[in-house]
């Protein structure tokens, strides 16, 4: 059961906001998700079988993929169509607010 | 409007139309239809006769494939360059690809023409394009229903005979699904086959990109054009074995699972039409043998952790910053509140929550990893059983297509959507949907379409080709 306040720190974290009106719903409706896909903590499978992640005895068709760092493309090729999609730029440069 | 893309394909070749008369016929179409069905939320008119016209050029050389001339419709979150690409959400307002999607590409090089971009659930969160933030599909064949989704907007493209084909994509069902309820054929091709470059992604372990058509010859064609390993999708594989003659003409084993006949809201409708089809198989010379797929009943639940858990992470990328919506916050923190406030729709927001709490630190071993224990588990009992018989098969879903607004306040109703199709993406295997009730004279049996979905091993689509023609008897 997640409570408003756990609701608002999860929302701080997803850095999305949330109006007092919407966590009333919102806490509802997640809390009849986690109610239905805690079942999945129920099921006890042993240890064996217990996912280890991409560590040792993962999935042995697991592979890393990798590529040579060579062929960049020209330099600033992109950067204007990029920069195009920006809703705030400043000539060459994406524009934020000051941070410090 | 001919009936399918093989059939497009011969006049086109015969020069009974051209490609600019077809491209025409089909914008007319969406012109007198789209306005009620909201199938597309774009068309490219001008740049669509420019293509069919250059796709002309070449049949006129003799230089073209069998999707030289054809008018497809294209998913909105595929990208195309120069074309304006939303996910069906709020948060990529004015935003243009800045480059094309290597399916885009490779159906460029094929000489295909792109209608529009179609409507979807909102970053493909939904099973019903009710989540779109601009606005509802309705389904062609019964206008109060929904199309199905994510992929609704394709599905309802196709099936209002607006074009000849159209790509969308299937992180848990998002193709087969809508695909059923349109009474369409869909293929959600082995994870990896076809590149995700330039595919806006929601779960990146499970998406892929696959076609919606009228038949399966037609599923084929786009289907091989548009796969292949590719240097911009590290997980991307290619295809070349070779398939044997010999092994082809042995006879083949579907396998039935046990747990169809026990899901609680499965339609008697459906569960009849599914053991007709069964038996249909069987006098076609398959065998049919059960099967226990086990774990399979914990899919829907650890779907629902492990997806929101990729989605939130791939979502943490839209921030007002450097492409699409931008709201003005108090500060440079502020503005990503704002923006991701303004810009995600319910459906997003929870899932994102969802995804931030069970990778937070008291919960991660709760359900991210018992999710991923889940998944492997289904993995293995796909693979036991993929050594006993070479498909099995499953009803695409627990009913036809539902009312709009039925299931759009129940999120968990919704999530049970993918109750059959979730379990091929957990385990990557490519799995089509074919409609099962339908006639000779192309209506449906009691009204409305299902779909009778056959899953296959990995990399086996033709199993899926073979035993789908055969069903439907399509040569």
């Amino acid at each position: 059961m997640i409570l408003n306040e756990e609701l608002k720190k999860l929302s701080k974290l997803a850095r999305i906001e949330i109006s007092e009106e919407e966590l009333g719903g919102l806490g509802k409706d997640i809390n009849s998700i986690l109610d239905y896909i805690g079942q999945i903590t129920q099921i006890n499978p042993s240890t064996t079988e217990l996912y280890s992640g991409y560590g040792a005895g993962a999935d042995k068709n697991l592979r890393n993929v990798m590529r040579e760092d060579e062929n960049p493309h020209e330099g600033g090729e992109f950067s204007d169509d990029l920069l195009n999609e920006a809703p705030n730029k400043e000539n060459k440069y994406v524009k934020v607010k000051k941070i410090l | 409007m001919p009936k399918n893309i093989k059939e497009a394909h011969k006049h086109l070749i015969d020069g009974d139309f051209s490609s600019e008369e077809l491209t025409k016929e089909c914008l007319k179409i969406i012109k007198e239809k789209n306005k009620n069905i909201n199938a597309y939320l774009e068309v490219f008119e001008k740049s669509a006769l420019k293509q069919a016209d250059e796709a002309d050029k070449k049949i006129k050389e003799g230089n073209c494939t069998e999707l030289t001339g054809i008018p497809l419709a294209i998913k909105d979150n595929i990208l195309i360059k120069g074309k304006k690409v939303s996910a069906g959400s709020k948060i990529l307002e004015g935003y243009t690809a800045t480059y094309d999607a290597t399916v885009i590409e490779k159906l460029k090089n094929a000489g295909a023409v792109f209608l529009g971009r179609t409507n979807m659930d909102e970053f493909a969160m939904g099973s019903s394009t009710e989540t779109s933030a601009f606005g509802v599909t309705r389904n062609p064949l019964d206008t109060e229903r929904v199309p199905g989704g994510s992929s609704g907007g394709s599905a309802s493209a196709v099936a209002m005979n607006s074009c000849l084909g159209a790509l969308g994509s299937d992180t848990a069902g998002s193709i087969r699904q809508p695909s059923s309820f349109c009474g369409l054929v869909g293929l959600k091709p082995t994870y990896g086959s076809v590149s995700r470059n330039g595919l806006i992604a929601l779960g990146s372990s499970l998406d892929v990109i696959g076609p919606i058509a009228k038949t399966v010859s037609d599923v084929e064609i786009i289907f091989n054009i548009i796969k292949g390993k590719d240097e911009l999708d590290s997980t991307s594989i290619s295809q070349n074995h070779k398939i044997s003659k010999s092994q082809n003409q042995e006879e083949k084993t579907i396998g039935v699972p046990s747990f169809v006949n026990e899901i609680d809201g499965l339609d008697n409708f459906t569960k009849n039409n599914f053991n007709e089809s069964v038996k249909k198989l069987e006098k076609l010379g398959y065998k049919i043998k059960e099967i226990s797929l086990p774990n399979i009943k914990y899919a829907v639940p650890a779907y629902y952790i492990f997806l929101p858990a990729e989605a939130s992470a791939n979502l943490a990328r839209f921030d007002g910053v450097r492409y699409g919506l931008h709201e003005n916050g108090k500060n440079g923190i502020d503005d990503y509140f704002k923006t991701r406030g303004a810009g995600f729709g319910k459906e997003v927001r929870r899932r994102i929550i969802i995804g931030t709490y069970v990778l937070s630190a008291g919960y991660y071993d709760a359900y991210y990893n018992k999710a991923q224990t889940v998944r492997e588990l289904i993995k293995k009992d796909f693979e036991e059983a993929f050594k006993e018989v070479d498909a099995i098969i499953t009803p695409t879903t627990t009913g036809p297509a539902f009312k709009i607004g039925e299931k759009i306040n129940d999120p968990i109703k919704m999530y049970l959507e993918d109750i059959f199709t979730g379990p091929a993406n957990h385990a990557g295997l490519p799995a089509i949907s074919i409609p099962s009730n339908k006639k000779p004279d192309g209506n449906f049996e009691s009204g409305l379409p299902l779909g009778l979905q056959i899953i296959a091993s990995h990399t086996r689509e033709d199993v899926l080709f073979e035993i789908s023609k055969n069903f439907l008897g399509e040569k």
